[in-house]
C-alpha cells in the first residue's frame, strides 16, 4: 500500500539529489538538469497531496509547473548555447563574471 | 468649459508628448523642439486659464476630477485644485515653458532624450499640485524627482556625478520620511473612522488627537522639510544647482523646491493643525538658520551657480518663516514667495548658464566687465539681483514685506534677523553685478556674445515681466491665494469653516 | 487726477526712453526734459493754493494695492503745504538740472540712458513726496535708492564708480532696515500704515510713548542712511563718481533731504515721544554737521568738499527737525536745494572746462569763465550764509532753535560749523576762480544750456531765503504744519550777529590761507601735521567699516560659515557618513563571487536555517 509518506519521501530524495546537483556539478548542462529535478520533486508532493487530499488544486499546479518549467528549459538552454557560443565553455566556475 | 478635464489634460500634454516624441527620430531636433515647445505653451495657456476661470468668491478645491482606482485600498485618482495650488501650476508652467528654450539653446547632445525626461519630470509636478489623493500625490512626487537623476548626471556640468547622487538620495529619503507620516496619518483616521482612505479631503474632515498630531507631524515637516530644503538638510540642492544644465536648474530652484513647502501647506498644517502650533516655533528658528547661515555662506561663494545656490536655500528660509506664522499675512506671502522665487530663480540659473555655455567659468572673479558685451543680460541680470534683495516693483518685495508684516507679529526677534538677511542678500547680489558685470573688460571675454534672437531672448523677458507685473500689481495672485490661506489658517485657529 | 500724472509722466518717460527712443539722444533728452517740467507745471497750482492758504486742507486719494485677510494697503498721495514745497524743489529744481544735464553730457556714451535713469528718478523722488502711507514711502525710498545706484553706477566700467554705486545702495539698506523694522512699530502700534490715521492716533494718546520713541528712532534709521548722517554718512562723498548733474540733484537737492522730510512727516511722532528720541536726532545732526565741515578742511576734490558741506548741510537740518523745529530745517532744505544745486552744476561747469576734479589744477578761471565765477560766487555766499542771502536766514532760523533750546552744545556745533563752512567754501572760490593759473588746456565758457540754469539757481539762491524774512506773511515757518510751541520764528539779532561775524572769521581765514605766493597745500598740513591727516582719511571712517567692519567682521563670518559648511557639514558629516556606508559596503562585497553554486549554497542554507526555526519553534 502506498501511503502520501512513499510519495514525500521520493519527492524529498528526488529534491535532494537536485540540490546537490546544482551545488556540486560544474556542467551548467547537468544543472539546469537538477534544477529540472527538483522541479520534479515539487510536482511530485504536488500531485501526491492533490490525490489524498481529494483536491484540484495541486493537479492544477502541476500543470502549471509543467509548462512553465518547459518554457524556462527553452530559454535556459537557449541562453547556454549563446554562452557556449561565446565564452567556449559549459563550467559554472568559469562563468563568474558577475562577481564584485 | 463645464466638464472638461482641464487638470488631467495640463497632467497628461507632457506625457502624451513623451509618448510622440519616443517614436521621433533623434536626428530630427527641430521638431523635438518645437513639439515640447507647443506642448509646454499649451499647459501654460491652459494653466492661465485655469488662473483666471477658478472663483475665488467660492474658493475651496474647484476643478476635481475623481476616479476610483484601488478601491479595497482607499486609493483614488482624485485631482482638485485651490489658489496655492492653481498659482504652483501656473508657476511651473512659466518654468518649464521658459526652461525649453533655455534648453533649446543651451542643449547640444542627446536632444530628444532630454526633452523626453524634462517633460516626464514636469509632469510628475502639476501632478503633485494638482493631486487630492495622498498616494497619488507621492506618486507624482516620485515621478517628478526620478527624471532628475538623468538629467543632472547625463547634461551637468563639473562634479555631476556627486551631485545627482546626492540629490537623488537626499529627496528620496525625504520622501520616504514623508512617506511614514502619510501612513501614519492613513491608518489613524483609517482605525478612527472605519474607512481606509488616501483622500484628503475626506482626511481633513478628520479630527486627529492633539498627543498624534504632534508625533505625526515630525516625519511630514522632516520628509518635506528635506526638499524645501531646511537647514540642516539643505547640502543637496547648491550642489544640485550648480552641476545641473541650465533649464534643469531652473525647474530644480523654481519648482522643486517649492514641492517641499506645498507638502508642508497641504499635508503636514492641513492635516495636523494642532501639530502645526505645536513644531511651528520650532521651525522658525531653523528658518533663521537658513536665511542666516545660507546668505552668509553665499556671500563667501565664488560660483555664481553656487551662490544663487545658496541664496535659493536662504530665501527658502523666508518662505517658511511666513509658513510658521500661522496666520493669513505671513502665509499668504509665503506663497507669494514662492511663486516669486520660482521665477526669480529660473531667471537666475538661465542666465548663469548663458553667460557659462560661453565662458566655461562660473567664478566671479574670472569674469568682469561684460556689461558692454551683452548689454541685454547685464540688464536682465541686474533685475534679478535687485528681484532677490527685495527692491520694490519686484514681486519678491511685496511677498517679502507681507512675510515680515505676519511674521513681525508672532516672532519680532526672528523677524529682525529675517530683515537683517535682506541685507546679506543684496551685498552678495550687488557683489556680483559689480564684479561681473561692471569695471574693465577684460580681453578674453571680446568674443562674447548677447542674447538676440527670439528664442535667446524670450525666457529673460518672459520671466523678468512676470516679475514686475505681479509686483507692481499684486492683487492677480493674492486674491487666489488668499481664497487659499484663509480656509487653512481658520482650521488651525478652530474657527469652524463658513 | 492730475496727482497721479505726476507720477505716470516720468516714469512712462523713462520706459519710453528705455524702449523706444533709446537710439535717438535729443529726442530722448528733450522727453525727459519735457517731463519733469511738464510735472512742475502740475504743481503749480498747488502752490498757488498753498501761498494764499497755508494751512491748507490735505488733498488725499489713494486706491488699494494690496489686500489679504489681515492686511490692507492702500496706495495714496497726500499733499498738504510740506508736499507742495517738496514738490516744487523736486519739479524746478529738477527741471534746471535737467536743461543743465543736456550741455554737460553732450557725447557721453549712454546719454539716453542717462535721460532715463533721471527721470525714474523724478518718479520715484516724487512717490517719496506724494507718499500719504509708510509702505509707500519705503517702496519709494528704495526705487530712489535704486536711481542712486545707476546713476552712481553711470561709468560703470570705472571700478570706483562701481564700487561707489554698490556702496551708497548697501549703506542706504542699513538705514532701510532700521526704518522698514519701524514702520513695523508703527503698524502694530496703531494699525495703519497711513500718516492721517497713525497721527490721529498718536496725538489721541493711544500709543505708548516709549513705542513712538522706539518708532521715530527706527524710522530716524532710514533718514540716516539716506540723509547720510552719522555714522553711515560714509558713501555720500563716495556718490561723487556720478555725473555732476546727478551729484546735484540727487545727492544734494532733493534725494538726500529725503531723510529730513521724512522726519518732517513724521513729526507729531518726535513731539509725543519721550524728548530724548528728538534729542538723539539732534545730536546725530549736530555731530554731522561738525564732523563733516572737519572733513570737508581736507578735502582736493572739488565736489568732494562740496559733498562734504552738503553733509553738514543735512546735519543742520536734522539737528534742527529733532530739536522740534521743523519749520527751520524745511526753510534750510529749500534754501540749501537752491543754493548746493547751484555750487554742484558750478563745480560742474568748471570740471567741464578743465576736465579734472582737482582744485589744485584749476585757479585764476574766473577771467575765462565769467557767468559762471559770478554765479558760484553768489551761491559760495549763499552756503556761509553771509547776509542777506539765502543761507543766512535759513541758518539763522536753526541756530536760533538750537539756541532757544538751551543745548549749547548743539548751538556751538551749529556756530562752529558755520565758521569752518566759512574756511572751505572760501578755499574753493579763491583756488578755482582766483590766484595763480594752475589750469592746463585752454578752458572756456560753458554753453548756454549749462549757464541759463546757474543764473537761474542764483537768483534764488540770492533771494529764496526772503521767504523766511521776518514779519513776512505767509512766511516759510507758518507754512510746514508744526506741533508744540514752535511756531512762528522770531528774528534773534543775537544769534545772527555772532553766526555773521564767525562767518567773517571764516572768509578771512580762507583769505589768508589760501591767497599770496607761498604754496598753501602745504601751510595747514605743515603746520597741524597729524590733525590733518586725521581729517584727510576722514578721521578713518572708510578704513574702519572697509577694514574692520567689511572685511574681518562681515566677510568673516562668511568665510567661517562656509567653512563650517564645506567642511564640517558637507566634507565631514555628509561625505563622512557616505565614506563609512561605502567602508561597509566594500567588506561585504566579498560574498558576491560570481560563482553560481557559492549562491545556491547560501540559499540553500538559508532554507535549512528557516526550517530548523521552524521545527525549533512552531512544531
Amino acid at each position: 500500500m502506498l501511503t502520501l509518506t512513499h510519495f514525500l519521501i521520493l519527492s524529498c530524495i528526488l529534491f535532494s539529489i537536485g540540490v546537490a546537483g546544482v551545488m556540486i556539478r560544474r556542467n551548467i548542462i547537468i544543472v539546469l538538469m537538477s534544477l529540472e529535478l527538483i522541479f520534479n520533486a515539487a510536482n511530485i508532493s504536488l500531485a501526491a497531496f492533490a490525490y489524498y487530499l481529494e483536491s484540484i488544486t495541486g493537479t492544477v499546479f502541476v500543470v502549471f509547473n509543467i509548462t512553465v518549467a518547459a518554457a524556462e528549459v527553452a530559454v535556459g538552454l537557449a541562453i547556454l548555447v549563446a554562452v557556449y557560443r561565446r565564452r567556449k565553455t559549459v563550467l559554472v566556475d568559469q562563468l563568474d563574471e558577475m562577481r564584485y | 468649459m463645464e466638464g472638461f478635464p482641464i487638470l488631467s489634460v495640463i497632467i497628461g500634454l507632457p506625457l502624451v508628448a513623451v509618448l510622440f516624441l519616443l517614436f521621433v527620430k533623434e536626428e530630427s531636433i527641430y521638431l523635438i523642439r518645437c513639439v515640447s515647445a507647443v506642448t509646454t505653451f499649451i499647459c501654460l495657456l491652459l494653466s492661465l486659464i485655469l488662473m483666471f476661470k477658478y472663483d475665488t468668491e467660492a474658493a475651496g478645491f474647484q476643478f476635481i476630477e475623481k476616479i476610483e482606482w484601488v478601491k479595497s485600498m482607499g486609493i483614488s485618482y482624485h485631482l482638485g485644485v485651490d489658489g496655492i495650488s492653481v498659482l504652483m501650476i501656473v508657476l511651473t508652467s512659466f518654468v518649464i515653458f521658459t526652461g525649453v528654450f533655455v534648453s533649446w539653446v543651451g542643449i547640444k547632445t542627446r536632444i530628444k532624450e532630454h526633452y523626453i525626461l524634462m517633460l516626464l519630470l514636469v509632469a510628475g509636478v502639476f501632478g503633485v499640485f494638482a493631486a487630492l489623493d495622498m498616494l497619488l500625490f507621492y506618486f507624482f512626487y516620485e515621478l517628478a524627482v526620478i527624471p532628475m537623476y538623468p538629467l543632472i548626471g547625463i547634461w551637468g556640468s563639473a562634479n555631476r556625478e556627486y551631485a545627482t547622487m546626492k540629490l537623488t538620495l537626499y529627496l528620496s529619503f525625504g520622501a520616504v520620511f514623508a512617506l511614514l507620516g502619510i501612513l501614519a496619518i492613513y491608518f489613524t483616521a483609517g482605525a478612527q473612522t472605519g474607512t481606509y482612505t488616501f483622500d484628503m479631503l475626506e482626511m481633513s474632515a478628520v479630527v486627529f488627537d492633539r498627543s498624534f498630531q504632534i508625533k505625526a507631524f515630525i516625519p511630514l515637516i522632516f520628509g518635506f522639510g528635506v526638499l524645501v530644503p531646511l537647514a540642516p538638510f539643505h547640502s543637496w540642492s547648491p550642489i544640485g544647482h550648480a552641476a545641473a544644465p541650465s533649464a534643469v536648474s531652473m525647474l530644480h530652484a523654481g519648482v522643486l523646491m517649492k514641492l517641499g513647502a506645498y507638502g508642508i501647506i497641504r499635508l503636514a498644517m492641513g492635516l495636523l493643525p494642532e501639530g502645526a502650533v505645536y513644531w511651528m516655533p520650532y521651525v522658525a528658528g531653523l528658518c533663521l538658520i537658513n536665511i542666516f547661515y545660507g546668505g552668509m555662506v553665499a556671500l563667501s561663494r565664488k560660483d555664481l551657480k553656487f551662490m544663487v545656490g545658496y541664496s535659493s536655500s536662504s530665501h527658502m528660509g523666508y518662505v517658511l518663516l511666513g509658513l510658521a506664522t500661522l496666520g493669513t499675512v505671513g502665509v499668504n506671502g509665503a506663497v507669494m514667495l514662492m511663486f516669486a522665487h520660482g521665477i526669480m530663480t529660473a531667471l537666475a540659473f538661465s542666465l548663469i548658464g548663458f553667460i557659462y555655455d560661453q565662458t566655461h567659468t562660473r567664478m566671479i572673479y574670472d569674469l568682469s566687465g561684460l556689461a558692454k558685451k551683452v548689454p541685454f543680460l547685464a540688464v536682465s541680470f541686474a533685475m534679478m539681483a535687485f528681484a532677490s534683495s527685495g527692491l520694490p516693483g519686484f514681486a519678491n518685495f511685496v511677498a517679502e514685506l507681507m512675510v515680515f508684516i505676519g511674521a513681525f507679529k508672532v516672532y519680532p526677534i526672528h523677524t529682525i534677523i529675517a530683515v537683517f538677511g535682506i541685507i546679506v542678500t543684496a551685498t552678495y547680489m550687488l557683489r556680483a553685478v559689480r564684479t561681473v558685470f561692471f569695471c574693465e573688460p577684460l580681453e578674453k571675454w571680446d568674443g562674447l556674445r548677447d542674447a538676440k534672437t527670439f528664442v535667446e531672448r524670450m525666457p529673460y523677458v518672459v520671466l523678468v515681466a512676470v516679475l514686475l507685473i505681479v509686483g507692481f500689481y499684486p492683487a492677480i495672485v493674492l486674491d487666489l491665494i488668499d481664497s487659499g490661506v484663509v480656509p487653512l489658517i481658520n482650521k488651525i485657529n478652530g474657527v469652524p469653516l463658513g | 487726477m492730475d496727482v497721479w500724472a505726476l507720477l505716470i509722466i516720468p516714469i512712462v518717460t523713462s520706459v519710453v526712453i528705455v524702449f523706444i527712443t533709446r537710439k535717438w539722444k535729443n529726442l530722448s533728452s528733450y522727453l525727459s526734459i519735457a517731463a519733469v517740467i511738464a510735472c512742475f507745471f502740475i504743481v503749480l497750482p498747488y502752490l498757488i493754493e498753498a501761498l494764499g492758504n497755508p494751512h491748507m486742507h490735505g488733498h488725499e486719494q489713494a486706491f488699494t494695492w494690496l489686500k489679504v485677510s489681515g492686511l490692507h494697503i492702500k496706495m495714496g498721495t497726500f499733499i498738504d503745504s510740506l508736499t507742495v514745497v517738496m514738490l516744487c524743489i523736486v519739479t524746478f529744481v529738477g527741471s534746471l538740472i535737467h536743461i543743465y544735464a543736456r550741455g554737460y553730457m553732450e557725447g557721453e556714451e549712454g546719454y539716453s540712458r542717462f535721460f532715463a535713469c533721471l527721470s525714474f528718478f523724478i518718479f520715484a523722488m516724487l512717490g517719496i513726496v506724494l507718499a500719504n502711507n509708510l509702505i509707500m514711502i519705503f517702496i519709494f525710498w528704495e526705487l530712489v535708492g535704486l536711481a542712486s545706484y545707476l546713476l552712481i553706477g553711470y561709468y560703470y566700467q570705472k571700478p570706483s564708480a562701481a564700487d561707489a554705486a554698490k556702496k551708497a545702495f548697501l549703506v542706504n539698506r542699513i538705514g532701510d532696515f532700521g526704518l522698514i523694522l519701524g514702520i513695523f512699530v508703527i503698524y502694530y502700534a496703531t494699525g495703519s500704515f497711513n500718516f492721517g490715521e497713525i497721527e490721529h492716533q498718536v496725538m489721541a494718546g493711544h500709543v505708548e510713548p516709549w513705542t513712538m520713541g522706539l518708532a521715530a528712532l527706527l524710522l530716524f534709521c532710514g533718514a540716516v542712511g539716506k540723509s547720510a548722517q552719522f555714522p553711515l554718512h560714509v558713501w555720500l562723498p563716495d556718490a561723487m563718481e556720478g555725473p555732476t548733474p546727478v551729484s546735484a540733484l540727487i545727492h544734494a537737492a532733493t534725494m538726500v533731504a529725503a531723510g529730513v522730510y521724512l522726519l518732517a512727516r513724521i513729526s507729531f511722532l518726535f513731539y509725543m515721544a519721550p524728548p530724548e528720541a528728538g534729542i538723539v536726532v539732534a545730536y546725530v545732526g549736530g555731530l554731522t554737521a561738525l564732523m563733516a565741515a572737519l572733513m570737508a578742511l581736507a578735502q582736493s576734490d572739488i565736489k568732494k568738499i562740496i559733498a562734504y558741506s552738503t553733509l553738514s548741510s543735512l546735519g543742520y537740518m536734522v539737528m534742527s527737525v529733532g530739536l522740534g523745529g521743523t519749520g527751520p530745517g524745511m526753510f534750510y532744505l529749500m534754501t540749501h536745494a537752491f543754493f548746493k544745486a547751484l555750487l554742484f552744476l558750478g563745480a560742474g561747469s568748471v570740471i567741464h572746462a578743465c576736465h579734472t576734479n582737482s582744485i589744485w589744477e584749476m585757479g585764476k578761471l574766473y577771467p575765462k569763465m565769467k557767468a559762471t565765477g559770478v554765479t558760484f560766487i553768489l551761491g559760495s555766499l549763499a552756503m556761509m550764509g553771509v547776509f542777506p542771502f539765502a543761507g543766512f536766514w535759513s541758518k539763522d532760523e536753526i541756530l536760533s532753535t538750537a539756541f532757544d533750546s538751551g543745548h549749547w552744545l548743539l548751538y556751538g556745533a551749529g556756530t562752529l560749523t558755520a565758521f569752518i563752512t566759512g574756511i572751505f567754501i572760501t578755499k574753493i572760490v579763491l583756488l578755482a576762480f582766483f590766484g595763480k593759473k594752475r589750469y592746463h588746456g585752454n578752458p572756456h565758457e560753458s554753453p548756454p544750456s549749462m549757464t541759463i540754469p546757474l543764473v537761474v539757481l542764483s537768483v534764488f539762491a540770492v533771494f529764496a531765503g526772503l521767504a523766511g524774512f521776518p514779519g513776512l506773511e505767509p512766511n516759510f515757518g507758518s507754512f510746514i504744519p508744526s506741533h508744540g510751541h514752535h511756531g512762528p520764528h522770531h528774528f534773534n539779532f543775537l544769534v545772527a550777529g555772532i553766526s555773521t561775524l564767525v562767518v567773517f572769521a571764516g572768509i578771512l581765514i580762507g583769505w589768508k590761507l589760501y591767497t599770496g605766493e607761498a604754496e598753501p597745500a602745504h601751510r595747514l598740513k605743515a603746520q597741524y601735521p597729524c590733525l590733518y591727516k586725521v581729517l584727510e582719511n576722514k578721521f578713518y571712517f572708510d578704513h574702519f567699516y572697509d577694514g574692520v567692519l567689511v572685511a574681518v567682521i562681515y566677510n568673516g563670518i562668511g568665510k567661517i560659515l562656509n567653512f563650517i559648511e564645506v567642511n564640517i557639514f558637507i566634507n565631514f558629516l555628509i561625505n563622512g557618513f557616505a565614506y563609512n556606508v561605502r567602508v561597509v559596503g566594500r567588506a561585504l562585497r566579498g560574498t558576491i563571487t560570481g560563482q553560481l553554486q557559492h549562491y545556491a549554497l547560501f540559499m540553500v542554507s538559508g532554507v535549512v536555517v528557516l526550517v530548523l526555526i521552524f521545527l525549533q519553534y512552531f512544531v
